[in-house]
């Protein structure tokens, strides 16, 4: 079984003084500290980015990594939209499974925050279908087309959406490495300004810079040497139309239901068994969604149970959810968003979340989107027996 | 010993709140004005531009000044909102104001620091004797994209000053510059409207220079925060003079009566300056007055000011002038800012 055996962020926020690739080194020294290897024992690098190629003119990332390691060992770039950092791991999981190495670099990096807003928004939408695009969707307004859906079929109001908002502030303010530390009220979240109705300010979540390195490896002595490490339980990925027009439901993600099932399945866990688990929240009700196409709440009544708090840290209930932050607070570089996820369950799993850790922990869950469903990874990680 | 000879300052009399335009794009007004500390802007009306207001201003600093024109051996015109893209504005305001022939004319553009660079360029020719007298105009008819966050702040007025040696009311006792390559703020060419930043204006740009053209100056004259009556800072909006005044060790006191934003909006290059006319009102014999520009891009010019006993000679109304005023609605504000 493979383990993650160190992991490094950056802060992040609006770095202006930071260029994409210098992110990217300040993650793989920190990673390499963190898990006291040296890039001899590196054998491959997975790098998860979306927006270089649109932005930068800049694909042939994976040269400028070889570049900055001072190596000639295989690089991958991947792109999956918002998921790209979790596919990037998924792919570097497959590739350990399946022996053509022992060791892997994940990198998951994003430079979103030194363009307008108009040319950020324009280049993420290429995540949308090509119809969608063209009808002048952008991906505030498909996720406030869900929540509508949502809301509608079971009878919720802007309220429940804000608890979402209201929690991941909260963590947000214990991570030193947060974009946002400020903790906000449901009333600062509830008199925010529409960005699409029902879908206000403090709904979304903001552009970021930030890149993070996870160390994965199935290398059994390095895992006995290491100070910190988790066991990758299961990593599956599922996709999905990515035209929302085409999906049966709106308020409900196909491509998570799947991957959840297939993640627990073959870690052979029950949800309950999940005691901390970072979700995709790119705007609040996706996080209601997630928690229950994963399987964690019965569908419909997220909109309710979200407002009892139960997710948040100091509750008895399970999991503790989005204690980073989540997307909301700690901030959404897209390429990074999936690493963080895993490198946030790691941190928790291996008792190095500081002021956010989670007590008599065992199983950690991560669940990364891209784009508004069309590809879902689920990734289960277990604290070292 | 070069200085400010006479000033003037025109401000147009059309007035849009800052709730009318947060109304008309469904915005909270209340939250948009106290996150800007604004609650009104001035606005030039159809018939008003750049160089008509210039010539406004230009003719109230010379008002009361005896001199002949001809003395006037330089006019310098800051602006980012020019009548003409080529043509210059100085030529005509020269002509409009009766300046004899063998004068230097030129336009200067550097976002809202076009005319304090010029002001620094003026000390040069007196001080090497090649003028007698310098005119340095700034005026801007601000524009800003419908919906766009600057359309809040961005206003009309013009500030003109006119520089010499003798019977000054306002003593340059010193300047600083600080420049860099700073990409906050631009306008291409053919391009209707200004790009910008967002919150990249602020930290890394506004604050940043200001702080460096500050902390040099202070430090080369040996001079406090505290020793300074009054204190003008660049006023992009309500909030940012504040915190740059507060973070300097300048107290809420010395930079009160600069605070013309709030009620008068950003005239761009007339906006330090026009802080300087309402301190002006006040001043005493004396008092020493420090003042910092911004212009994006960015540089901003600092400078030590003294009030000698001239200015009771010259001092000019300012709050009185501010009651001329008339509340236009959003559709007016477009017609009057050739919006539509």
């Amino acid at each position: 079984m493979n383990s993650i055996i160190g992991y490094y962020t950056t802060c992040f926020g609006e770095l202006w003084d930071k260029s994409l690739f210098d992110l990217v080194k300040e993650s793989i020294q920190g990673v390499f500290k963190s898990a006291c290897i040296e890039k001899r024992q590196i054998d491959a690098v997975f790098f998860g980015n979306m927006l270089a190629g649109i932005l930068e003119n800049n694909l042939h990332s994976s040269s400028k990594i070889a570049e900055i390691l001072k190596v000639n060992i295989p690089v991958f770039r991947v792109e999956s939209a918002c998921a790209s950092g979790s596919i990037a791991f998924h792919l570097a999981n497959q590739y350990l499974n399946s022996k053509s190495g022992k060791t892997v670099l994940v990198i998951g990096a994003e430079k979103m925050t030194d363009y307008p807003v108009q040319e950020i928004t324009n280049a993420l939408l290429g995540a949308l279908s090509g119809e969608e695009q063209a009808a002048g969707l952008t991906f505030p307004g498909a996720y406030a087309m869900m929540a509508k859906a949502y809301m509608k079929k079971y009878g919720y109001g802007e309220k429940s959406l804000a608890y979402v908002s209201f929690k991941n502030h909260f963590h947000g303010s214990l991570n030193k490495q947060a974009h946002f530390q400020k903790k906000v009220t449901i009333r600062n979240i509830l008199e925010s300004p529409y960005i699409a109705d029902p879908l206000k300010i403090f709904d979304c979540s903001p552009i970021s810079d930030g890149a993070c390195s996870l160390i994965l490896t199935s290398d059994k002595s390095l895992i006995k040497k290491a100070k910190h490490s988790v066991s990758v339980l299961s990593c599956e990925t599922a996709t999905d139309t990515i035209s929302l027009k085409k999906r049966k439901k709106i308020y409900e993600l196909e491509s998570t239901k799947i991957a959840a099932d297939k993640a627990f399945k073959k870690a052979k866990l029950k949800r309950k068994d999940i005691n901390v688990a970072e979700v995709h929240d790119c705007f609040s009700i996706a996080e209601i969604l997630a928690m229950e196409d994963l399987g964690f709440w019965k569908k419909g009544k997220g909109g309710k149970l979200i407002t009892y708090g139960l997710t948040m840290l100091g509750s008895n209930s399970k999991p503790i959810v989005n204690t980073s932050g989540g997307l909301k607070s700690a901030g959404h570089p897209v390429g990074a968003t999936g690493v963080k996820q895993i490198g946030e369950i790691f941190l928790q799993l291996t008792n190095q979340a500081q002021n956010r850790q989670v007590k008599n922990l065992k199983y950690g869950l991560a669940h990364n989107i891209g784009g508004s469903g069309g590809t879902a990874v689920v990734t289960i990680l277990g604290k070292k027996s | 010993m070069s200085g400010i000879v006479s000033y003037g300052y025109y401000i147009p009399s059309f007035r849009i709140t800052i709730k009318e335009i947060a109304d008309m794009w469904n915005k909270k007004a209340l939250s948009i004005q106290k996150s800007l500390n604004m609650h009104e802007k001035a606005v030039s009306g159809i018939d008003e531009d750049s160089l008509t207001m210039a010539y406004e201003s230009a003719c109230h600093a010379l008002l009361d000044v005896k001199i002949k024109r001809s003395k006037i051996k330089a006019l310098f015109f800051g602006t980012e909102s020019p009548s003409y893209a080529v043509n210059p504005s100085s030529t005509i305001l020269g002509d409009l104001l009766g300046l004899d022939n063998n004068y230097l004319a030129y336009d200067t553009q550097f976002a809202c620091k076009a005319a304090t660079g010029a002001i620094i360029s003026s000390i040069g020719l007196l001080k090497s004797n090649m003028a007698e007298y310098v005119l340095v105009c700034a005026s801007d008819k601000a524009t800003a994209k419908p919906h766009d966050a600057l359309e809040y702040t961005a206003a009309s007025g013009s500030v003109t000053l006119l520089l010499g040696k003798t019977d000054i009311i306002l003593e340059i006792v010193d300047f600083e510059s600080f420049s860099t390559d700073t990409p906050d703020f631009w306008r291409r060419e053919g391009i209707r409207y200004p790009s910008h930043g967002g919150r990249f204006t602020g930290k890394p740009s506004y604050f940043y220079h200001i702080e460096k053209s500050t902390q040099s100056l202070l430090k080369k004259q040996k001079l406090h925060p505290e020793d300074f009556k009054h204190a003008v800072f660049h006023m992009p909006n309500g909030k940012y003079p504040i915190q740059i005044a507060q973070s300097l060790g300048f107290k809420k006191s010395q930079i009160e009566k600069s605070l013309i934003v709030s009620y008068l909006g950003n005239s761009y290059t007339a906006s330090s300056l026009m802080g300087l006319m309402s301190v002006l009102e006040t001043a005493c014999e004396g008092d020493l007055i420090f003042l910092a520009s911004y212009g994006s891009g960015a540089g901003s010019d600092a400078f030590v000011l003294k009030v000698t006993k001239n200015l009771k000679k010259r001092r000019k109304d300012f709050k009185s002038k501010l009651k001329d005023k008339k509340y236009i609605n959003y559709t007016t504000y477009l017609k009057y800012m050739n919006a539509v």
